[in-house]
């Protein structure tokens, strides 16, 4: 199956179940038993954006499975600078590699790069937009570590600009999770958003505490309020800091809660709450590594 | 663009319906959602300065919308472009061709799809509102008028006359 990876609106529940499972045949790999399933393949990650952990994940993949990759580097030093177009980027870059892996700060560039390439591209976050890689990570994490079934979930932190929330809120309503978005009023999901969620059968509720909820779920997704997405810093000033999890609120928690959080995380949870049985979002971070090993060998038809 | 039978006889309906004089050659728009007159001949081109005959009745009572406007140019045909912008903001209009005082084509408007290049995405982050070579693109609901941009996902649903390109 060869194909671009932009949104997650363009998987079935079937094709993220088929990933989901190929990923849990990849685990061992990821954790350092030998594979060549992609040896001889060119990955190149074309980061117009930091990361840390979405690029290292992505190199730590396809480096796991025997490939080679291609770092297209700082944008100050690269080709961008001098003013060259996305369009004609991924058309060159076409020519080196056998799948891109991209990020971008405009909502829309993976898509219009995909109308441009030749090879596959893995969309690593484009804007406030889609993020489909985490996403899957996500539901992969919930699957491992608690269950994709009959699941109650609470996203908590900024549901408004947080490109990770919109994608695992749409990935969760096609496995009917009971849903509770949780955010300052100023934060909370689009409209435009929640619409498409109850098209699909979603169950959502909303509140601006998470007190309300932590004694009935199953699943804590925390998030960073994120200072560069805001338009405003008087707007960030207002809000941050707003949310922190503690060992002290977890004290009316469910014995079989787990928290996840995409990472980096900044003050939302706090450091004692790693000890706790509750923490899963180290683990869920080493998942990216399996989840991604399967999207890479998708991509170049390896599976 | 859907054709509807050509009425025998239109000139008088025609005439009793629109309140101005009847053309001779030319398009009449009529069954305009009243308030949109104004982005009608936005979307034609037609400014305070043209040259072109045109005729404006704006929220003539109408059993069907309420209100409705009705524009009249002389001479112009339209092309499919400018009957795609206005069936955005018209969903309802009905276009007749007028020639020699008849009606020759009467047709209403249909929504397209998906629109390319008519409208700008009102996200000032959307990659096709940057240098690159691309054109924006949206995929259009019915009921209520909707653009989705296929590149961000953006809608549009109020006020698309002030997205027109």
């Amino acid at each position: 199956m060869s194909r671009h990876i932009i949104s997650m609106k363009d998987f079935s529940r079937d094709e993220i179940d088929f990933i989901l499972n190929k990923a849990r045949e990849f685990e061992q790999i990821a954790q350092g038993k030998k594979s060549s399933l992609l040896s001889g393949k060119i990955l190149a990650t074309l980061f117009y954006e930091p990361s840390t952990r979405t690029r290292l994940s992505f190199e730590t993949a396809m480096k796991r499975l025997g490939g080679d990759v291609i770092d297209l580097g700082a944008i100050e030093s690269s080709s961008v600078a001098k003013g060259e177009t996305l369009a004609d980027t991924i058309r060159v870059i076409g020519n080196y590699a056998d799948a891109i892996v991209l990020r971008h700060p405009r909502e829309g560039a993976a898509r219009m790069a995909a109308e441009y390439s030749k090879i596959p591209i893995i969309n690593a976050g484009d804007g406030a937009g889609h993020h489909p890689t985490q996403t899957l990570l996500d539901l992969y994490t919930i699957m491992r570590e608690s269950s994709l079934s009959d699941m109650r979930i609470a996203l908590v932190g900024d549901l408004k600009y947080g490109r990770t929330v919109h994608s695992l809120a749409y990935a969760l309503s096609l496995y009917h999770a009971d849903m509770t978005l949780i955010s300052p009023k100023q934060l909370q999901m689009p409209d435009v958003i929640k619409k498409d969620l109850k098209k699909q059968g979603a169950s959502i509720r909303e509140t601006a505490n998470i007190e309300d909820v932590i004694g009935d779920i199953d699943v804590l997704y925390v998030t960073r309020i994120q200072k560069e997405r805001f338009p405003d810093p008087a707007e960030y000033q207002n809000v941050a800091g707003i949310y922190r999890v503690t060992e002290e609120l977890l004290g009316k928690a469910r014995d079989n809660l787990i928290i996840m959080h995409p990472m980096p995380r900044v003050d939302e949870i706090d450091p004692s709450v790693d000890r706790t049985k509750y923490a899963r979002y180290f683990q869920q971070s080493f998942y990216g590594v399996p989840v991604r090993m399967t999207l890479l060998a998708m991509a170049m038809e390896a599976i | 663009m859907k054709k509807d039978v050509t009425e025998k006889n239109p000139n008088s309906s025609l005439k009793k319906e629109m309140r101005v004089r009847p053309i001779r050659q030319g398009t009449v728009i009529d069954h305009i959602r009243g308030g949109q007159a104004l982005n009608v001949l936005k979307i034609l081109g037609i400014y305070g300065t043209t040259e072109a005959v045109v005729s404006v009745a704006m929220n003539v009572p109408s059993g069907f919308l309420g209100q409705k406007d009705i524009v009249k140019v002389e001479v112009r045909e339209l092309e499919e472009k400018e009957v795609d912008r206005i069936s955005l903001i018209a969903p309802d209009a009905t276009i007749n061709i007028i020639r020699d005082y008849e009606v020759i084509e009467k047709h209403r408007v249909v929504l397209p799809e998906r629109i390319d290049g008519l409208v700008r995405c009102n996200n000032p982050n959307c990659i096709s509102n940057t240098n690159e070579p691309v054109i924006s693109k949206f995929m259009v609901n019915k009921k209520p008028v909707e653009l989705r941009c296929v590149y961000c996902d953006h809608v549009i649903s109020e006020g698309i006359a002030e997205h027109l390109i």
